[in-house]
């Protein structure tokens, strides 16, 4: 074999194995962004503009109104019993699951992702066949003054079922990738079960439990299928933010259907917003807990 | 401490982990649990350590029944395959854990605690890393660092699992010296898993062969070397 063979004929320039031509990458960057303007911001754009097409004060007298007060009101009480339920819920399933062999797991393991699958009119449906007017447990419920269909626990019940996966599924990879050996180890070392779910367990998987409970939240507040079958929308009742949104907007009123939309909208900043502000902040610790 | 496993067999659903086994170790011995992958020694490791519960059989811990008794009332030294520390936690609060788990009545005070640390983070030659996270070590120091912790709950007895198994072959000779010194400066019975036959040739007083759930053989490592009981163990020590 000659020299002249091993040599390329043509110096190329170097670059790592896993990098593309910059061409490449910057169309690849390119179309990302034009999907996310077309996706994201333009009708985030779009939302705030309309709401504040005829000012900034007729946009939040649209929000003082009592109608609009009290679907807030109840979305927030909503997603202040579902979320901390749910995360409850969702550690003890995660727990069970990923630190205990048992039979059924894998039953169990599906029927977590139930609310996923199934649509969330469904869902709303089976509440009100359960607990409505025609089912013998509703009418002893409405006769014991506590309806449940068109009523508030309806909404908190249906928001429950919708919302329950998100926290288990978010802790179940994680907890499965940590395993148990820190959790024996601290066993060994003479803490009870309730010391090492509180000092090991607990600190390992908080990051995951952040997010679970920040995304529950997001769905919490922003769900509309399911709610709107159980919910009966009785206005200044049973009207949710997403409810009252559609109300407003079937009446014509867009800029109090916009106003609230970015209402919502700005919810789910905040919800981002806190965090990237955590990440950012705790990315020491972060680091540490991550697998070496 | 004395141990004594009588006739204990293990079962994980139909199939048979450990056939019944009995061992004897005396106090303060080396012990080196010596087998192939699936021999079940890290089965009867942690059944010593209270982590498992035998199917049948007992264990006696200086001749009074340990059977019953849960992980926490064992005090056993543990020291886990890839180490198991805490990762959200610097290398002080990782040996500490085990003496702030404990009642308040019997837990030392804080500047004890701080003493009792700074003592074996000086036993495992590495003064300076309290204030590091686990991820920040090299294996060996991990596998120092889960020694100290195991060691400041002053245990009965030191349990590893394959204590040398994550490591490169250099670290793993000069830590090998470092478990030795440990053992014989505290005088606590040891025992190890390995699947190494050097390894537990060169560092036990005692080694127990074992395959597919059974003991094999017991005995110094010269007597082992020497007079092989069946086939299996004179293959397996010589491969």
């Amino acid at each position: 074999m000659t020299n002249a063979m091993i040599i390329p004929a043509r110096r190329r320039r170097l670059r790592s194995a896993t990098s593309e031509p910059t061409l490449v990458k910057w169309l690849l960057i390119g179309l990302c962004l034009a999907v996310l303007t077309v996706l994201l911001f333009a009708p985030l754009i779009a939302v705030f503009d309309e709401a504040l097409r005829r000012g900034w004060a007729f946009a939040l007298a649209s929000l003082s109104e009592p109608d609009a007060q009290a679907a807030i009101r109840l979305t927030v009480l909503v997603a202040a019993i579902t979320v901390p339920l749910n995360a409850t819920f969702g550690i003890a399933a995660a727990w069970a699951i990923t630190k205990f062999d048992w039979r059924g797991k894998a039953w169990v393991i599906t029927m977590i992702d139930l609310p996923f699958s199934v649509s969330p009119v469904v869902a709303g449906l089976l509440f009100v066949l359960m607990f409505g007017a025609n089912s013998a447990l509703g009418v002893w419920l409405v006769a014991n003054g506590f309806p449940v269909v068109f009523a508030v626990p309806g909404i908190v019940l249906a928001t429950l079922f919708i919302t329950f996966p998100f926290v288990a599924r978010e802790l179940i990879p994680m907890m499965l990738e940590q395993g148990r050996a820190e959790e024996e180890a601290a066993l060994t070392l003479g803490a009870s079960g309730w010391r090492v779910f509180m000092t090991v367990t607990l600190p390992n998987i908080r990051w995951a439990l952040l997010y679970g409970v920040l995304l529950c939240n997001a769905r919490a507040m922003g769900e509309f299928g399911a709610v709107a079958v159980v919910s009966g929308k009785i206005r200044g009742q049973t009207t949710t933010m997403p409810l009252m949104i559609e109300m407003f907007y079937n009446e014509y009123l867009s800029v109090a259907a916009f106003t609230m939309a970015g209402v919502l909208a700005l919810l789910a900043f905040v919800t981002l917003t806190l965090k990237s502000a955590l990440e950012w902040r705790y990315a020491d610790q972060l680091a540490a807990t991550h697998r070496h | 401490m004395n141990i004594e496993i009588e006739e204990i067999s293990k079962d994980f659903g139909t199939t048979a982990a450990l056939l019944p086994v009995s061992l004897s170790i005396p106090s303060g011995t080396l012990v080196a649990l010596l087998g192939p992958s699936g021999s079940g020694k890290t089965t009867l490791l942690r059944i010593l350590g209270g982590l498992e519960f035998p199917t049948a059989g007992r264990v006696l811990f200086d001749g009074s029944d340990a059977t019953g008794l849960s992980v926490q009332e064992r005090r056993a030294g543990f020291v886990f395959q890839s180490y198991a520390l805490f990762r959200h936690m610097t290398v002080f609060d990782n040996i500490a854990y085990g003496l702030r788990a404990r009642p308040r009545k019997s837990r030392p005070t804080t500047p004890e605690i701080a003493r009792r640390v700074t003592k074996l983070l000086e036993l495992i030659k590495l003064p300076d890393i309290g204030a590091r996270y686990p991820n920040q070590l090299s294996g060996g120091q991990r596998q120092r660092v889960a020694l100290a912790r195991a060691l400041a709950i002053q245990p009965r007895m030191l349990l590893l699992d394959e204590p040398f198994g994550a490591l490169d072959a250099k670290v793993r000779k000069e830590l090998r010296h470092g478990l030795r010194d440990i053992h014989d400066t505290t005088g606590l019975t040891t025992v190890f898993v390995t699947h190494d036959q050097e390894e537990a040739m060169e560092l036990a007083d005692l080694v127990v062969v074992m395959s597919i759930g059974r003991i094999e053989q017991v005995g110094k490592p010269e007597d082992i070397r020497a007079r092989p009981k069946t086939d299996f163990v004179r293959e397996f020590i010589t491969a």
